[in-house]
């Protein structure tokens, strides 16, 4: 096709434009490659990696072995346990932050309760690992701090209730440490969200305070509590620090199994490891889908 | 005897005092008016009636009763409030139907009730609704139901049409307007709009800084502003001080003097009337129907709302008039 002498005279500057017009927006995607590559490096490629090894046997070839493997009783008890120490974790985490969120936002406290619960929350909730372990154990073990003093000055055994802080109970109440002020960070935006006027409306029509918290405040606060215990039971489901710092290898759950099969001497399992851990992403990706799909809910049913 | 009757009501928040001195009685069946700007205390009043705020002194009476320190539950006053406050979680009828619900009435009278009041409010077909899925007006609208079918004593509306555009304002105050006269419900409205209160208001309280300002009906509050405040917030009216009322009228006053835009006449400036002024255009400005002049006259600019009847009507800056202002149009305000 022939092309006219004006339309190679007007190219030059129409391309500079283009460019100029590309420039700022490669400059604004240069501001996210270090998270992309962040992700990608520790996110995606692990997650990649993991997912075929679990189809794959120690000679790299296909195979369901591992995946069948998962449905074996002790697996499966570790599972169980693990979605025990979940569940009771992310409950009682949900049911208490509720109530300290609700005490500290509607209470009728001081004004610096809030701030002061806000700031401790973000910092307990990362305190999780080693770290949490060790506070723990030297405060409720059997030689702790508070188990000593109870015995000392209360006259009060605490491991003659059959208390272990390297039980099932222990590792929840370790898990709680961080699950509360998890959920007392997740549900304050929801409770913020509770309008006085619903609270007016409802008295006004000759609703008691029961009635309100019964037929409006809780239905609309429901989606973010439901979202925010599956967000809170992914949470504990994941965690590996805390349990093996705490319990070592007296509690059979799955992130403590799935160590032994990655890097213990006698179980030594790579690709089952790889299964163990393809499990736990469904698990906790199921959770985490559901808190999106509830928050998404409560949000569009305030607009 | 009144039937709502407020003595000497006051409310402080620390230091600060909200309202002060506040008194007004309504008779059953009225629709009374708290016009006045933000911060004034007009909402104050209404939630102090409606029982969501406790009054620092004073006392409220509902049909001889004393309310002041009855819950809100028990005070049966219907209240609508400006964000509209649905419940969220409920439809159209589940909102509707709350307060016959709280009151423990039975399924069928509920939902003939219901049926009822979402037909005056013109609402049929939206039964199902959640208020996310309806306009402003239609949420306002359901609001104001839910309000109506406990049959109140009393009902407040707070501010319920600002966050509603100009058109849908107009059809929504007709239309409460025209349900209050058909239920005879005595009815408070807050607003800071003097044309919704003008046009909705059997008797209009301007309110300013904590205190009624002036009380009165709705056209007798235009006409006849008792203080400067009330002549500013009621219209565009002209406010002329001593000296210039000495310079431009003649007439010796101690406080303010307040003209109408639209009670000031233009003549040709060769008009041979008496008792008219020289005057001169200075701007103009097309608001539809009125052409508002600005003229100065004895080094006085008066502001001049004509009607805008045919073209020919727009006289243009630097034209001479003359201004003939009736004595009686003129108001000394304190």
């Amino acid at each position: 096709m022939p092309t006219s002498p004006d339309s190679v005279t007007h190219c030059p500057p129409e391309a500079g434009q283009a460019r100029k017009r590309l420039a700022p927006s490669a400059l604004n995607w240069l501001g996210v490659v270090p998270f992309f590559l962040f992700a990608l490096l520790f996110l995606i490629l692990p997650t990649a990696t993991l997912m075929i090894g679990a189809f794959q046997d120690a000679n790299g070839h296909f195979t369901l072995g591992n995946i069948a493997k998962l449905f074996d009783d002790s697996i499966l008890s570790a599972y169980w346990i693990s979605f025990e120490v979940s569940a009771a974790s992310a409950l009682g985490g949900s049911l208490i932050g509720l109530l300290l969120a609700l005490a500290a936002i509607q209470g009728g406290l001081p004004a610096w309760i809030r701030p002061t619960l806000m700031t401790f929350s973000g910092v307990a909730s990362n305190f999780a690992g080693i770290p949490l372990s060790f506070a723990f154990l030297s405060t409720l073990g059997r030689m702790g701090l508070v188990t000593v003093l109870l015995r000392n000055y209360a006259d009060f055994d605490l491991y003659s209730t059959g208390f272990s802080i390297l039980s099932f109970i222990g590792l929840t109440l370790t898990y709680l440490y961080f699950q509360i002020p998890l959920m007392v960070l997740i549900v304050t935006p929801a409770i913020d969200g509770l309008r006085a006027e619903w609270r007016e409306a409802c008295e006004s029509l000759g609703g008691s305070s029961v009635a309100y918290w019964w037929h409006i405040a809780l239905p609309i606060l429901w989606p973010s509590i439901l979202g925010s215990t599956l967000l809170l039971f992914a949470n504990a489901f994941g965690a590996v620090a805390t349990a093996y710092a705490l319990t070592g290898s007296s509690l059979n759950i799955v992130p403590i199994l799935l160590y032994a099969q990655i890097r213990g001497d006698v179980l030594h399992d790579q690709n089952l490891g790889y299964a163990l851990a393809l499990g736990m992403i469904v698990v906790t990706g199921l959770s985490n889908a559901g808190y999106i799909w509830l928050r998404s809910r409560a949000e569009r049913g305030r607009e | 005897m009144a039937y709502l009757t407020i003595n000497n009501l006051h409310k402080r928040f620390d230091d600060h005092v909200v309202v002060h001195d506040f008194n007004m009685s309504i008779e059953q069946g009225e629709f009374v008016t708290f016009l006045g700007p933000s911060g004034c205390g007009k909402t104050t009043v209404l939630r102090m009636i409606a029982g969501f705020e406790t009054p620092t002194s004073g006392h409220i009476r509902v049909g001889g009763e004393d309310i002041t320190h009855q819950s809100p539950q028990k005070r049966g006053i219907g209240m609508v409030f400006q964000s509209y406050a649905l419940f969220p979680n409920m439809n159209v009828t589940q909102n509707i139907g709350f307060g016959l619900k709280m009151r423990k009435c039975d399924g069928a009278e509920i939902a003939r009730k219901v049926a009822e009041v979402i037909k005056l409010v013109e609402l049929s077909g939206k039964e199902n609704h959640y208020p996310h899925e309806l306009s402003g007006g239609q949420r306002q609208r359901v609001a104001l139901a839910r309000a109506l079918v406990v049959e109140p004593r009393i009902l407040l509306l707070d501010e319920p049409l600002s966050a509603l555009d100009a058109r849908i304002r107009k059809n929504l105050r007709e239309q409460i307007r025209d349900i209050q006269r058909r239920l005879g419900l005595t009815t408070i409205f807050v607003t800071h709009d003097q044309e919704e209160a003008l046009t909705m208001s059997d008797r209009i309280f301007v309110m300013n800084q904590g205190r009624v300002e002036q009380e009165g009906r709705a056209e007798m509050v235009y006409t006849e502003p008792a203080t400067e405040f009330v002549a500013r917030f009621m219209g565009n009216y002209n406010l002329l001080g001593a000296a210039e009322t000495q310079r431009l009228l003649g007439l010796n006053i101690n406080g303010h003097m307040a003209i109408r835009p639209e009670s000031i006449h233009v003549l040709d400036a060769h008009s041979q009337q008496a008792d008219t002024l020289a005057g001169t255009i200075r701007q103009h400005q097309l608001l539809g129907n009125i052409i508002r002049y600005q003229i100065e006259s004895a080094g006085v600019t008066l502001q001049v709302d004509r009607l805008n009847r045919t073209a020919s009507d727009l006289m243009p800056a630097g034209t001479e008039v003359r201004l003939q202002i009736s004595r009686d149009d003129m108001r000394e305000v304190r």
